[in-house]
């Protein structure tokens, strides 16, 4: 079994459709450690320390977001800014994070096709998100290609979000239970519920 | 009874007349005292008045300074002078006592005469020149801790001079001058048998006086002994009982009861000393030395600095009232000429000595101009040593000439300092002077809410001064190593023994509304510089303070409830995130109904029948449960902006 800590950073929470259904259908997944960070650091006096020992203390870490403006929420900027030091995550003697596995699960309200080249976003959503690239590289991390809810804002098709958070919760359970293909999933771009049966091991 | 008001009033009315007008034409208040006394003089003569007697008394003054020197000056800070001290103090009165006695030798005086003149000049004005210094803030500058130096060491001088003067007394060379009274300088308490100058009697004063009484009949030993007891007894008594005893005092919270502790105190070992033969000054100078840490300080300050205050000044004036005119029109350029050949010897070798002791800059001439004078000791010693026959009359008679005339000339070398030493220095001045009272910030009232505000800033490094008048809470506090004084912060005088004039904030942070606002309105009347932090025990509070000139103004409670209220949201339920947005919208509704409401505030009508107050306050409590409801977005109304995805399927559209 591996240490799978998911951390949750949403800022507008009550106003929130997919990531709520996320959050809600992940309450039962077992044996995880679960961070609400907007609500553990509402006033963004982040405990560093604290959070460097659950760092440590997992083998995984998965970061669930709603992307804004190409990012991600200005808490978790925050976060990395203060948490991620040199000595610590990175630079001379700065090995703690090496082989971990960073995997982000984002929802972006604009549909996918819009997330192309040809696009009104001009790039797809991995290209927007190279910083968390670099930085889990930067760590010697591995950057497991995220976890992707695109048309988050559309509430035509109930299921769609649904689907996606019943994903997110086989998702999670695979990556404790260390039944998540991390090679298969290496060639994929993005991962999308509707993609992620192949990539889950005894299913 | 009429005799002694007669007098006070003469010396109050030519005191409030020439110092206002003296220190408007920049002279400082020592000139102004110097010229009321010269003015005052004829008067005095006409109404037969002993000037010389109610100088003996002024002299206490100078007791009183070097008390209140001494609170100024840690124990720890006193020995780390103490090279200054005996190297530049020594040097200073041995040099300059071997060349005016060289001098006096060339001009034909026998060595006897020229030693006592010597030991006479050397010595400076420990009254003119602190008090000037004090004046213009010079105080902690490099000039002005050498100045201190040598003036302290010249105040310990004086008692070995007191015992050596009468070895040198050589009766034959004496001229026969009536009225001189030889047994006036032996007893304490029968001076000033005549009126005059130098004959006798300066040795009954409070200042370098050897005072010698019973102990004088004591063998050596035992003399010595007493001495020891006589200054363990001040430290120890100053160290273990003042503390109990003043807080017994200040417990009665008779404020006048305090300051009559404050002078017993002072009186009290200025007595001691002379019993046992010391200086007085220098006795009170160790007990203040002693009291430097206590939390009382500020307060024995303030209580003795208008006694000292007044006495200096009177002293001032006895020193003008009692220039001999008639003596110094016959002997004119002779006196005048000795007078400038003094300061111009005094102010060479203090230069010299600047140099070597690397005083620079502008402190340099600080120093060497500022001490060149003779000083009240000169009068004492010259008294004495014409009682003891070392110095014939008709010589003394023209030296106190001298030393009255150089202290006058003070206060003009001061003038010439300011304004042709000053400009020349201008640009290495401030970093040559080590200022290190400034930026300190001044926290008056340490109850729950000081306390806090208190930790906080000395935790970053911040030096405060606090004041509290629970003397109770004062000790308990010290016991964990806190700097706490005792002290009714809204008094004009302790706010400035406190530092107010070289601090840069004022926390207002007592109990009681009133205090707060007053002290608010003085400070900002009388010290517009300074930052107030003021304390507001609620809404209302907060429209007077502003109306005070306060701009800071917190309120107590406000920040403690709102962190409440947030809370009590995250027990009932609310994400903690939202929970602090629900807070922030009401903070800053609250801010911007309090600013509403201020416009329709009258201090001066109580807010019950202030109509547009009522109907101003109605209004914003609609208004706010409009907000909170989410009804508006005015006022910064986080609650229906922000993460909130826009409606409808907009994002295809884009």
């Amino acid at each position: 079994m591996a240490g799978v800590i998911l951390y949750y950073i949403h800022p507008g929470h009550q106003h929130s459709n997919a990531n709520l259904q996320m959050q809600r259908a992940v309450s039962v997944v077992q044996n995880i450690e679960r961070v609400d960070l907007y609500g553990e650091y509402p006033r963004f006096n982040i405990n560093i320390d604290k959070e460097q020992q659950r760092l440590v203390a997992h083998d995984v870490i998965v970061m669930q977001f709603p992307v804004f403006w190409y990012s991600g929420p200005s808490l978790l900027k925050e976060w990395i800014d203060l948490v991620l030091e040199y000595g610590f995550a990175y630079g001379a003697d700065g090995d703690q994070l090496a082989g971990k596995k960073l995997m982000l699960a984002v929802t972006a309200g604009g549909p996918e096709k819009a997330y192309t080249a040809t696009g009104y976003q001009n790039h797809t959503l991995r290209t927007f998100l190279t910083p968390f690239e670099q930085t889990a590289a930067l760590c010697n991390m591995e950057f497991i290609p995220p976890y992707v809810l695109y048309n988050s804002l559309q509430t035509e098709s109930e299921d769609l979000p649904a689907q996606h958070a019943e994903g997110f919760v086989r998702l999670i359970e695979a990556l404790r239970d260390e039944r998540f293909d991390f090679n298969a999933a290496a060639a994929r771009d993005t991962i999308g519920a509707d993609g992620l049966g192949s990539l889950l091991e005894g299913i | 009874m009429s005799g002694l008001l007669l007098v006070s009033f003469l010396f109050l009315l030519a005191g409030v007349i020439a110092v206002p007008i003296a220190s408007h034409l920049g002279l400082g208040s020592v000139l102004g005292y110097l010229i009321a006394g010269i003015a005052l003089s004829p008067v005095l003569s006409a109404l037969h008045i002993d000037v010389v007697s109610i100088q003996h008394i002024a002299e206490f003054g100078v007791v009183m300074m070097l008390f209140l020197v001494g609170l100024e000056l840690e124990p720890k800070a006193l020995w780390q002078m103490k090279h200054k001290l005996l190297g530049l103090g020594g040097l200073q009165v041995g040099l300059t006592a071997a060349a005016v006695t060289g001098i006096a030798m060339l001009l034909g005086q026998p060595w006897s005469i020229a030693v006592g003149i010597g030991l006479v000049l050397c010595l400076s004005s420990t009254a003119i020149v602190l008090q000037t210094l004090n004046e213009k803030g010079l105080m902690k500058s490099d000039g002005g801790q050498a100045s201190f130096s040598v003036l302290l060491f010249q105040d310990i001088a004086v008692i070995p001079m007191l015992a050596l003067i009468p070895l040198l007394a050589m009766p034959e060379l004496m001229d026969t001058v009536s009225g001189i009274d030889h047994g006036s300088a032996q007893g304490a308490s029968d001076g000033h048998g005549d009126e005059g100058h130098g004959d006798s009697g300066h040795g009954d004063n409070g200042h370098g006086d050897n005072g010698p009484g019973f102990i004088e009949t004591l063998p050596g030993w035992q003399r010595a002994m007493l001495t020891i007891v006589a200054i363990a007894a001040v430290v120890a008594g100053g160290q273990y009982l003042t503390r109990p005893l003043f807080r017994f005092i200040a417990l009665a919270h008779l404020r006048e009861i305090f300051t009559a502790a404050a002078l017993l105190f002072v009186i009290g070992i200025a007595l001691l000393m002379t019993v046992v033969g010391l200086s007085p000054a220098l006795g009170t100078f160790l007990a203040g030395v002693v009291l430097a840490t206590s939390e009382y300080r500020h307060e024995l300050e303030s209580d003795i600095e208008p006694f000292k205050g007044l006495l200096l000044g009177l002293f001032f004036m006895t020193v003008g009232a009692t220039i001999n005119f008639a003596l110094l029109w016959d002997n004119l350029f002779q006196i005048v000429g000795m007078t400038l050949g003094l300061i111009l010897l005094k102010a060479a070798i203090l230069y010299v000595l600047a140099v070597v002791f690397r005083v620079g800059g502008a402190n340099r001439f600080l120093f060497s101009l500022g001490l060149a004078q003779a000083g009240e000791f000169g009068f004492v010693l010259l008294s004495f040593t014409v009682a003891n026959s070392v110095i014939p009359s008709s010589v003394s008679e023209r030296l106190l000439l001298v030393v009255a005339l150089s202290m006058l000339l003070t206060p003009l070398l001061f003038i010439f300092y300011d304004k042709f030493i000053v400009p020349k220095f201008v640009s290495d001045e401030k970093e040559a002077d080590e200022i290190d009272e400034t930026g300190a910030v001044i926290i008056a009232g340490h109850g729950r809410f000081g306390g806090v505000v208190n930790r906080l800033l000395r935790s970053y490094g911040y030096k405060t001064v606090v004041v509290d008048l629970d003397s109770v809470q004062l000790e308990t506090l010290r016991k964990f190593g806190l700097k706490l004084f005792f002290g009714d912060a809204t008094r004009p005088d302790l706010l400035h023994a406190a530092g107010i004039d070289s601090a840069e904030m004022l926390v207002i942070a007592m109990d009681e509304e009133h205090q707060i606002t007053e002290l608010a309105r003085y400070v900002t009347t009388n010290y517009p510089h300074i930052h107030i932090v003021a304390r507001a025990v609620n809404r209302n509070h907060v429209y007077r303070l502003f109306g005070a000139g306060a701009k800071d103004i917190i309120r107590d409670t406000f920040d403690s409830a709102t962190r409440a209220g947030r809370s009590a949201l995250e027990g009932l339920g609310v994400h903690p995130h939202e929970a602090q947005r629900k807070v922030d919208d009401f903070v800053e509704f609250d801010k911007y109904a309090l600013r509403s409401v201020a416009e329709v505030y009258d201090p001066d009508v109580p807010w019950e029948e202030n109509q547009a107050y009522i109907d101003r306050v109605n209004e914003m409590m609609t208004l706010q449960d409009e907000l909170l409801k989410g009804n508006t977005s005015a006022f910064g109304g986080k609650q229906k902006r922000g993460w909130i995805p826009p409606a409808g399927d907009v994002a295809n559209k884009l």
